[in-house]
């Protein structure tokens, strides 16, 4: 049976995988690719405002603008970038074969896929969705807003749907598949924080979901939740999408303090100072998270008891991310420091992070956040978290699992050209937006008139812009050098610390051949001071049993995109299909799939032992 | 060259030295407020600054002395001391930011009830309502019974009040040297109030994303002595003038007749889809954000459209040159103060 899957296409190969290491790769080239779309529409909005009154994106153009960015980089690029190594390395850092469910995890990036694919075809169809990431009702219902709203709503229903379900993926495998000796408090941060995010996108995609099939229900069968002359009510979305909204930021926040937590102590030399402390301040952080979503709306009349209320609630958060910030500075502390160019990204993660940190207390403040509120003070604040904490934890990441995932480190010359490019860039961008908002300038608009005092800050801010996307074309150098001049490596090329760098080299679709047994924190560097350096294995050698590939994922997530491109089609014009046609068609599509699923009888096959001995030998 | 280097210099010291000279233009930058609520709001942003910038040293140097101290020389193998923790260290960390969140909790509290405080001051308190549109600002002194477009004129040195409401999405009234802003929310009523310290002109905007030309739907409060407030009032409050020029009194007649009438009211209270022209002679801008030039009133009527993308004007193309020039001179002659 083994061999079975070698005579297929590359091609049929990747769309039929169900190995957590090839999804893996594929969030990251789709991840990648959404980054650098909404990458460009960010380059352009800020060319529109680098000289006042500037004729290059008219104002409609730059609300689709605007919203595409932030939607695209928050669902299509910065989740699924997380996604690529929490699928990647978590089963590895675990000693796991692979995630619990591998066929629905290959499902979960399919949906993913097709319901980004879906909002962005919004393009072709009259223009991109227009109110906002946020999509505050009334400007998204459909007095106000076109079919690109549509896309909106059900492109990121049925993205929503995967992330939902890779997350209770990620929540069962860290429960279940971990290696013998492996406690819940010798789990590596990454898996920590992959696990708390886990739980937040289970409850905080609940909402979401709920909320946009409202929105659905209004703009597409005229329900009236949210119009207010039919009794519904506006601030109803608002509260809605916050409870989402608002969880989201920690979302994609947490993995990230996951990659520094790791990085860190791998070029220190030193283990994580107060792990445990670590563990409960990202509990307490995913906690708080829930509780404070109304600080979003401190302008929207709730009454000075709530204001209060949630005013206090925010800033109680800045005292477990305090405690990180220094377990962190104090990792280092003492410690042996490597700079290569993960290090870089790492290390600086740790004060660009504490400067959005801070102007997050700032607008804490409720009465003073009624300045603050809807500026740009609060752009350069959410970038500072956004860009300055999860991009630059995901470059450190991308820099040190690199060669884990592709055999070869990335030049460090050109990486560290590429970190300080960035860097400057990034600081240049973002720091003066907290004066132009101070200054007076409201977030979301599309030009400033001149003879305001905003010109100067907002031309250099546009330069620090030009600064990253040059920064991004040597990252692109860096990659194809490195893919044929890259130094190739071994299994371990950091001196590492935990268990993915503990596998055979190159990588065998099994991972480990004998699960290892853990005898404490840092297993691999456990062994190489107390042991010979190598896990000790916790099981004989053995067949070892692995799923086949399955296409049924991917033609269910195309049911989903027809299904949801059914439903968009009832505001159409002229719809080719009833809408009704193509909106049941693809969920029966979806549904016979998960019949086959059930009904028929897949038992995986078996990689012999001799196949096994012939691979770990080198 | 030389602008770059004082920039560089600027930033590191972020607001501080911004901050004492001013930065921006005067009445509309937050940074140099004009009064008692953007005092308060400016003052507690420089408290929690201080605050926030003490933890942000504590965690520059710490940083820095590592950068400096701890770097691992080419082939030194040796492995540091594996620390779990220290638990003083730890609640020394956990305890010194609550004390400082303590400090900005105070003035959160009060603060809140503070600009929350929309009690009339006397009975003589001006009381404003504020409805926002798409993409202008509709100024309604119910008690004295008119209203007022795109201008908003109040006494210096009063308190005053303000009952938020939106016709169509949600807007949000903010005027950065006067105080905080609140958002217009369609079917709820909100309240806020304002005081100017000094007359002039102060800059408003809208606040929230509210369609394509939201970038432009600027405002103007404009502050005066209290007399002068009174003054205002009462030609508000009289029937309009007929014009006296003939060139004007044409205009008047083209106004009514291409329906103009129909959407902006000319005295009077309640307005409909348009603001209310009763004083448009003495606006600065056209539209919100135009220079106040013939040329520019002409090209609104024409082509409102390409000025403020997504508005709901409708154009006037089919106006013939002196039909134009007769209306705009009519609308000029809309005045109400000597
Ligand atoms: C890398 C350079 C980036 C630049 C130059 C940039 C620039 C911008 C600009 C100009 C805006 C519009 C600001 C406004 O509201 O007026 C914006 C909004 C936004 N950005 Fe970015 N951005 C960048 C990266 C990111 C990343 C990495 C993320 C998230 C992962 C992100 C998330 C957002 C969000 C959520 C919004 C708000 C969109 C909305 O208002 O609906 N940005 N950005
Ligand atoms: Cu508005």
């Amino acid at each position: 049976m083994s061999t079975t899957t070698k005579s297929k296409s590359v091609l049929w190969d990747w769309l039929t995988t169900v190995d957590h290491k090839k999804i893996g790769v594929m969030y990251l080239i789709a991840g990648t690719l959404f980054f650098v779309k909404a990458g460009v529409m960010a380059l352009f909005m800020r060319i529109q405002l680098m000289y006042p009154e500037m004729n290059f994106l008219s104002g409609q153009t730059f609300n689709e603008f605007i919203t595409m960015h932030g939607t695209i980089m928050l669902f299509l690029a910065a989740t699924p970038l997380l996604f690529a190594f929490m699928n990647f390395i978590v089963p590895l850092q675990i000693g796991a074969r692979d995630v619990a469910f591998p066929f629905v995890n290959a499902l979960g990036f399919w949906i993913f896929f097709f319901g980004g694919f879906l909002l962005s075809l919004s393009w072709f169809f009259g223009g991109g969705p227009d109110a906002g990431w946020t999509a505050y009702v009334p400007l998204s219902s459909r007095d106000y807003a076109g079919l690109g709203l549509d896309f909106y709503v059900l492109g990121l229903q049925v993205s929503g749907i995967g992330t939902l379900v890779s997350a209770i993926n990620f929540l069962v495998t860290i429960v279940n598949m971990r290696a013998p000796g492996m406690t819940m408090m010798r789990l590596p941060l990454f898996v920590w924080t992959t696990f708390i995010s886990s739980t937040l996108i289970l409850f905080a995609f609940t909402p979401l979901a709920a909320g946009l099939a409202l929105l659905m229900l209004d703009r597409l069968f005229e329900a009236q939740y949210f119009i207010t002359d039919m009794g519904g009510n506006v601030v109803l979305w608002q509260h809605i999408f916050w409870i989402f909204g608002h969880p989201e930021v920690y979302i994609l926040v947490l993995p990230a303090f996951g990659i520094i937590s790791e990085v860190i102590p791998a070029f220190s030399r030193k283990r994580l100072f107060g792990y445990t402390a670590m563990v409960f301040a990202t509990m307490l952080i995913a906690f708080l998270g829930f509780m404070v979503w109304a600080h979003h709306m401190f302008t929207v009349g709730m009454g000075p008891i709530a204001n209060s209320i949630f005013a206090i609630a925010t800033m109680t958060i800045a005292v477990p991310t305090g405690i990180k910030v220094f377990n962190w500075l104090f990792t280092m502390w003492g410690g042996k420091i490597t700079f290569n160019t993960a290090m870089l990204f790492a290390s600086s993660f740790v004060p660009t992070f504490v400067l959005g940190g801070v102007t997050g207390v700032m607008l804490a403040m409720a009465p003073v956040d009624h300045l603050y509120h809807d500026t740009y003070f609060v752009v350069a604040h959410f970038h500072y978290i956004i860009v300055g904490g999860i991009v630059l934890a995901l470059f450190a990441g991308v820099f040190y699992w690199y060669p884990k995932m592709f055999g070869h480190k990335l030049n460090e010359g050109l990486g560290k050209l590429f970190f300080w490019v960035f860097f400057i860039g990034f600081h240049l961008t973002f720091f003066v937006q907290h004066l132009l908002g101070l200054m007076g300038m409201p977030r979301r608009v599309y030009t400033f008139l001149g003879d305001q005092g905003l010109d100067t800050f907002n031309f250099i801010s546009t330069i620090g812009t030009f600064f990253m996307s040059a920064a991004i074309i040597i990252l692109v150098i860096n990659v194809i050098y490195s893919a044929f001049k890259g130094e190739r490596v071994g299994a371990d090329p950091w001196d590492a610390r935990t268990l993915e760098w503990a596998t055979a080299h190159p990588l065998p679709e099994y991972n480990f051949a004998q699960t290892p047994q853990v005898r404490s924190l840092d297993p691999l560097f456990y062994e190489k001071i107390h042991g010979d350096g190598k896990m000790k294995p916790a099981e004989p050698l053995q067949d070892i049993h692995m799923p086949n590939g399955s296409i049924l994922p991917f033609i269910m997530s195309v049911g989903l995109f027809i299904s949801g491109f059914g439903f968009i089609m009832f505001n159409m014009e002229n719809p080719i299909l009833p809408p009704i046609v193509v909106a049941v068609g693809g969920l029966a599509i979806t549904f016979i799939c998960m019949i086959v699923r059930s009904v028929k009888e897949d038992h995986g096959y078996h990689i012999p032992v001799e196949e096994i001995k012939a691979k770990e030998v080198n | 060259m030389k602008k770059w280097k004082n920039v560089w210099r600027i930033l590191p010291i972020f607001l501080l030295l911004l901050l004492l000279t001013g930065c921006g233009e005067t009445n509309l930058t937050a940074l140099d407020p004009k009064g008692p609520q953007s005092q308060w709001i400016f003052d507690n942003m420089l408290l929690s600054l201080y605050v926030m910038a003490f933890v942000t040293i504590v965690v520059f140097a710490i940083y820095f002395i590592i950068l400096a101290k701890f770097r691992r020389a080419p082939g030194d193998d040796e492995i540091p001391k594996q620390v779990e923790g220290n638990h003083k260290l730890e609640i020394l960390w956990t305890v010194i930011p609550i004390l400082l969140l303590a400090i900005l909790a105070v003035p959160t509290i009060t603060g809140t009830f503070l600009l929350a405080d929309t009690e009339p001051e006397g009975d003589h308190t001006v009381e404003v309502k504020v409805t926002g549109h798409q993409f202008w600002w509709q100024f309604d002194y119910e008690d004295e019974g008119f209203t007022a477009g795109q201008d908003l004129y109040i006494p210096v040195g009063e308190k005053v009040l303000f009952e938020l409401h939106a016709s169509d999405v949600v807007h949000s009234f903010w005027v950065p040297a006067l105080g905080g802003k609140v958002d217009t929310v369609p079917g709820i009523t909100n309240h806020m109030w304002l005081e100017a310290d000094e007359p002039g002109v102060y800059k408003g905007k809208c606040a929230e994303l509210c369609g394509p030309a939201h970038a432009l739907m600027d405002f103007k409060v404009i502050a005066v002595e209290r007399d002068e407030y009174d003054a205002w009032v009462a030609s508000m409050q009289e029937e309009p003038q007929e014009p006296t020029e003939v060139v004007a009194q044409q205009g008047r007649e083209v106004f009514e007749e291409n329906g103009c009438i129909g959407c902006h009211a000319i005295g009077g209270t309640g307005t409909a889809a348009g603001p209310a022209l009763t004083n448009f002679g003495e606006r600065e801008v056209v539209a919100g954000y135009l220079d106040f030039t013939d040329e520019n009133i002409e090209a609104w009527i024409r082509d409102p459209q390409s000025l403020k993308q997504g508005n709901n004007m409708p154009a006037y193309p089919q106006l013939s040159d002196e039909e134009m020039t007769s209306l705009v001179e009519y609308l000029k002659s809309l005045t109400v103060l000597e």
